[in-house]
């Protein structure tokens, strides 16, 4: 199959006259098995379409291997044998997160409208939209994206250019090793006993569910951006170091220039972790019908909660506020991968090629 | 000019070395000319003692390294060379755990003395390292300049694209990337990235340029650049270069000093220095005989 795998048996003196299976055998394979597992399965009465799915898989292994073994030799029936594992593997795999992306397309288009991008449940019975969510979501990321990222980079700096191998460094690696561990809901209540002991009980602001997930949300930037930095060469810094120039201006003009597309990427996939929580912002932002841009004063909705409260507490008109649940998931699962693309796009354009 | 390090094991008498002769002004780079190049200096180590950790890696090197010239420093690998060409510079230290023990003068003037900012050694002794490194996020032009503006200095445009210029002239490497100036330093062949580098270290105009196997990873032709380029830089600099390639020690340096190691583990020791002529014909040392012969080992 792969060129490297042929030149190796052309050098194996014993497979020199082996022959080979057509080119059309693998595929040859999986549709023989499929049919064979549909009738056999009919034939005993159980079908269904997982038991057909894994059915086939097997016997779609075992022939490959058998038939393979019988004309190209142990070597070459292995490595089909393990092509179709791993495929089959990776089908697995893929199983769940395309199921999952079907359903919320399906069930969140018809709840999806310019009116549920706009609109607000402000006054309206049963009806309305999520913009409200849309811009709390926004707001919240963006004032934690604030306060965790220049926390975060600079930790990652200080592990890679100033800790050695200190035990500052040592413990501060222990507890963001800790830190990534935390079940989101004890940052909530983290948050909100911290706000409580100055602002009193019951408050509810935008900043605190911001707080909350930068408890969350700054652990992975340090350990992102630590492993990118970690990959800057050695040489790079001491050909600056070389041309008289003090250290922290070779981190600034040097260093994160040339880990910024792997800053970049850290910290879009962080916010990609953060931007869908919903428990920490339930005890810390609350759920509000209005729009509220301002994150230091009164409640802020944002999607995740929002989709958590229409399913919880339908109105009247319970599918609609099951279709704008569904339209939230959708809406949210649309912002993370735009800011994924976004990532990448900024990942291709400043990438730097490091030897 | 002969000065100290025309004896073989020369003593540090540095801080009695006369001044550095004028330089000479190469006449294949005219862009040079008439701007006031930086003042070649003497380097005087005494008794100096290398260490990463516990493990002693340099014992008591003592020699003079004269201005205006090239002094080669050559010995198989793990010796200490390197070890000792980055503590010229206070580079060494920048290894966990390294130290320094002895003394480094430049004109005089203790490099490891108290209050002595590395920084500002290191804008007087430049380096170029083994592989070529320019910054991968930089055009050429800003490679060069980096050093500009790595160190803060506000420097008006014109200026810097003068020094630009005058130090891509004098690596010979201007004909080629004129026209190119702001693509990356990476996009040029192994060779123009050393002559790179080379133009980088020289445009802060230090002193002393210190040279790491600047050849290692390049090809003969290649090779011959950068060796033809360093003939004509020690009008200009004081220049150290270590170097595992006996021929062009011998084709390039002025002065040669021969590091050998008893055996693994001891640390390396400076053998002989003396002239290159000497050293390649009539070495004192059985040692040094034996390694620039190649009956060694």
């Amino acid at each position: 199959m792969q060129a490297p795998a042929e030149k190796a048996a052309r050098l194996e003196p014993a497979t020199l006259g082996g022959g080979m299976l057509p080119d059309w055998a693998p595929y040859g394979v999986i549709a023989g098995s499929m049919l064979f597992a549909a009738a056999l399965l009919a034939a005993t009465g159980a079908f269904s379409v997982a038991l057909l799915l894994v059915v086939s898989t097997v016997v779609s292994c075992l022939t490959i291997y058998a038939w393979s073994r019988a004309v190209e030799g142990r070597r070459r029936a292995l490595d089909r044998l393990v092509t179709f594992a791993i495929i089959a593997a990776f089908a697995l795999a893929l199983t769940p997160l395309l199921s999952l992306l079907f359903e919320v397309v399906k069930r969140g288009l018809p709840g999806l409208s310019w009116e549920f991008l706009t609109g607000t449940p402000r006054g309206v019975v049963g009806g309305g939209g999520a913009a409200h969510a849309i811009v709390g979501t926004v707001v919240i990321t963006a004032v934690t994206a604030a306060i965790s990222v220049p926390i975060g980079i600079m930790a990652a700096i200080y592990l890679t250019e100033y800790g050695g191998k200190g035990r500052l460094r040592r413990a501060l690696t222990f507890f963001v090793d800790v830190m990534t561990g935390i079940p989101s809901i004890v940052a909530g209540l983290f948050a909100f006993a911290l706000f409580a002991i100055f602002l009193g009980p019951g408050i509810r602001l935008g900043l605190m569910g911001a707080v909350a997930l930068s408890v969350l949300m700054i652990p992975i930037v340090i350990r992102s951006s630590e492993e990118v930095l970690k990959i800057v060469p050695n040489h790079l810094r001491e050909a600056s170091y070389a041309l008289g120039t003090p250290k922290w201006r070779t981190i600034v003009k040097v260093v994160l220039p040339t880990a910024f597309a792997g800053l970049v990427t850290g910290v879009m996939i962080a916010i990609a972790r953060i931007v869908g929580e919903t428990a920490p912002l339930l005890v810390t932002t609350g759920i509000v019908d209005s729009i509220n841009t301002n994150p230091f004063e009164g409640r802020m909705q944002n999607l995740a909660v929002y989709a958590y409260s229409e399913y919880r507490t339908p109105g009247v008109m319970k599918q609609a506020s099951y279709d704008r649940a569904w339209a939230a998931a959708l809406t949210l699962i649309a912002i993370v991968m735009i800011l994924n693309v976004v990532a990448r796009l900024i990942y291709r354009r400043y990438k730097t090629e490091i030897r | 000019m002969q000065g100290a390090a025309g004896a073989t094991r020369a003593e540090a008498d540095a801080t009695e070395a006369q001044a550095p002769t004028p330089r000479a002004t190469p006449e294949s780079a005219p862009a040079m000319a008439n701007v006031e190049g930086p003042r070649a200096k003497t380097i005087a180590v005494r008794n100096l003692n290398l260490f990463y950790g516990d493990f002693h890696a340099v014992e008591n090197v003592t020699m003079t390294i004269a201005p205006n010239k090239v002094t080669a420093l050559i010995g198989s690998s793990g010796c200490g060379k390197t070890t000792f060409l980055r503590s010229l510079n206070r580079m060494h230290e920048l290894t966990a755990g390294a130290r320094v023990e002895g003394e480094v003068t430049l004109d005089g003037q203790d490099i490891y003395a108290r209050g002595v900012d590395p920084v500002q050694v290191r804008r007087l002794v430049g380096m170029v390292f083994q592989s070529p490194n320019p910054f991968p996020t930089m055009s050429i032009y800003d490679n060069v300049a980096a050093g500009l503006n790595l160190n803060g200095s506000r420097v008006k445009k014109a200026e810097k694209d003068e020094v630009v210029e005058r130090s891509l002239r004098g690596a010979h490497l201007w004909n080629e990337v004129k026209d190119r100036l702001e693509k990356p330093g990476s996009s040029l062949s192994g060779g123009q990235q050393q002559r790179l580098c080379i133009a980088r270290a020289t445009a802060v105009e230090p002193e002393v340029l210190l040279m790491d196997e600047p050849c290692s990873a390049l090809d003969p032709v290649a090779t011959l650049a950068i060796e033809d380029l360093i003939g004509e830089l020690k009008n200009r600099f004081t220049i150290v270069i270590v170097t595992h390639n006996m021929q062009q020690a011998a084709r390039a340096s002025d002065v040669t000093a021969f590091f050998n190691l008893e055996e693994t583990g001891k640390p390396g020791r400076l053998v002989e220095v003396g002239e290159t002529e000497t050293i390649f014909t009539s070495p004192t040392e059985k040692a040094t005989e034996d390694y620039v012969s190649g009956r060694f080992g």
